[in-house]
């Protein structure tokens, strides 16, 4: 789909504007509706976009598989740490007060880090559903066709 | 008015059996997968509708508001949707390997070989009507 | 208000009447287009709900992410689903049971809508009230996401991560060469 003029021009307009929508609402998630598990999936979904209309490879060349990998996991641990920073700062298991000062602002710290975490695992996991889906199609071509000669 | 008191249920549990036929009726994987999300959908709208308040409004705080719709219900099915996906996209992966493996997500060609149709494979041997597995 | 029921009643007859095409449609790929239809029409339907940040979830995942999966796997597997063999009564008869005893059940619950129903008497006064002077931010959605619920979404971040990690494992393996069927002639194609 490379070739499609009107395609790639689109893509190009659209692409950034959906990416900061996704930072948007991972970001403002707090005073309007949105957070991490959407902006994850609508972050992916730019670069899914992307991956369609230029092609896995300009796409993976962004973003690698190994970077997938591991956003999905730091993620995940991201959110598992900032629970145990609560504990080890003298309070409950995923208990934010003990962050910061104020208990309003250490709530707000929390929430955020914590909703950050979610995101990157969301965009990291929905990316990498793609990836492995959109692969293998090519890898049974190749065997199928290695088999033809 | 008053029956309508009970119409979104009412819908809920239709939409729960057209995917619950889906389900254990149709015979090709990626239709029970569907069939599948089609329940969970249902199930989501059932929620959604308990959460509900008439004349509420969306549970993001603001002047001049002071009936605000249940923000409980929307955190349940806020993350089971994104878990659902996660859940559909494995299910489907698993649909990927049995094609790759045995030519075929039908249940009716799994279960017997000789309802394979012209023009599709197997690996483990079966090539259509007739013929023995290696 | 009225509007707002209209457009509630609309919008599930349009669901059910798209459910039923799904399920009829043997074109897998009109299939998918349709279920993008009906998680569009969801996500409209959470929308006159008060549901928010549910139908930018549904809008985002439904339409989006699910759709491409189910392309991306047709286009792997056969696009056309067998015929079935007639009705299945028997699935048939199941089906309309369950459907049956939950609509009697249904009966006891509490009138749509209604500001004294069980489930908003609970913790829900709670939050709305309780939000802005323990968290300081408006969208009660996200203080009971990651604040007051946040072990509960601990576990579904893992939930994900874990299927992400299925779906590398089943699909990292290199796939087999398929045997092709030997044409008359053809030495067997043994590999």
């Amino acid at each position: 789909m490379r070739t499609n003029g009107i395609l790639r021009v689109i893509a190009r307009f659209l692409i950034p504007l959906i990416m900061l929508f996704g930072l948007y609402i991972q970001f403002h998630g707090e005073y309007s509706p949105g957070g991490g598990f959407q902006a994850g999936v609508v972050f992916a979904a730019a670069w899914i976009l992307f991956a369609l209309i230029y092609g896995l490879d300009a796409a993976l060349a962004v973003i690698s598989q190994r970077a997938q990998f591991v956003l999905a996991c730091l993620g995940a641990l991201l959110y598992a740490f900032v629970g145990l920073l609560g504990v080890m700062l003298g309070g409950r298991f995923l208990d934010f007060r003990p962050l910061l000062e104020s208990p309003q602002a250490a709530q707000q710290a929390g929430i955020i880090a914590v909703e950050f975490g979610v995101g990157v695992t969301v965009a990291a996991c929905s990316m990498l559903f793609f990836t492995f889906f959109a692969r293998r199609k090519r890898e049974i071509d190749a065997v199928e066709a290695g088999g033809a000669d | 008015m008053a029956w309508l008191g009970h119409f979104n249920y009412w819908i809920v549990v239709i939409l729960m059996m057209i995917g619950f036929y889906a389900v254990i009726a149709r015979g090709n994987m990626v239709k029970k997968i569907m069939g599948l999300n089609l329940f969970q959908t249902s199930v989501f709208i059932m929620f959604i509708s308990a959460g509900k308040i008439i004349g509420g409004s969306t549970p993001v705080l603001r002047e001049g508001v002071t009936v605000y719709s249940n923000p409980l219900p929307h955190v349940l099915i806020l993350t089971a949707i994104v878990v659902g996906v996660a859940t559909t996209a494995t299910g489907l992966a698993l649909a990927v390997r049995i094609r790759e493996a045995y030519g075929t997500i039908e249940d009716d060609e799994l279960v017997d070989p000789a309802n394979q149709r012209p023009g599709e494979t197997r690996l483990d041997g079966h090539a259509g009507k007739g013929d023995t597995p290696r | 208000m009225v509007i707002e029921f209209l457009i509630d009643i609309a919008l599930l007859m349009f669901l059910v009447t798209v459910a039923i095409a799904i399920v009829r449609v043997r074109d897998l790929f009109s299939a998918a287009m349709l279920f993008a239809i009906y998680s569009l029409l969801s996500a409209g339907l959470f929308a006159i709900l008060d549901a928010g940040d549910v139908a930018l979830t549904e809008a985002a995942v439904g339409a989006g992410i699910s759709t491409i999966l189910f392309l991306a796997v047709l286009a792997l597997t056969s696009r056309e689903e067998h015929p079935a063999p007639g009705t299945n009564r028997l699935a048939l008869a199941v089906v309309t049971v369950t459907g049956a005893c939950l609509i009697y059940a249904a009966g006891d619950l509490p009138d749509f809508g209604a500001a004294d129903n069980p489930a908003q008497l609970h913790v829900a006064p709670y939050y709305t009230e309780q939000t802005y002077s323990d968290m300081g931010i408006p969208n009660m959605v996200a203080a009971v996401l990651a604040g007051y619920r946040s072990i509960d979404t601990m576990g579904e971040v893992f939930v994900i991560l874990t299927a992400g990690l299925a779906v590398v494992a089943l699909l990292s393996v290199p796939p087999r060469r398929r045997r092709r069927k030997p044409e008359p002639g053809e030495p067997e194609d043994n590999t």
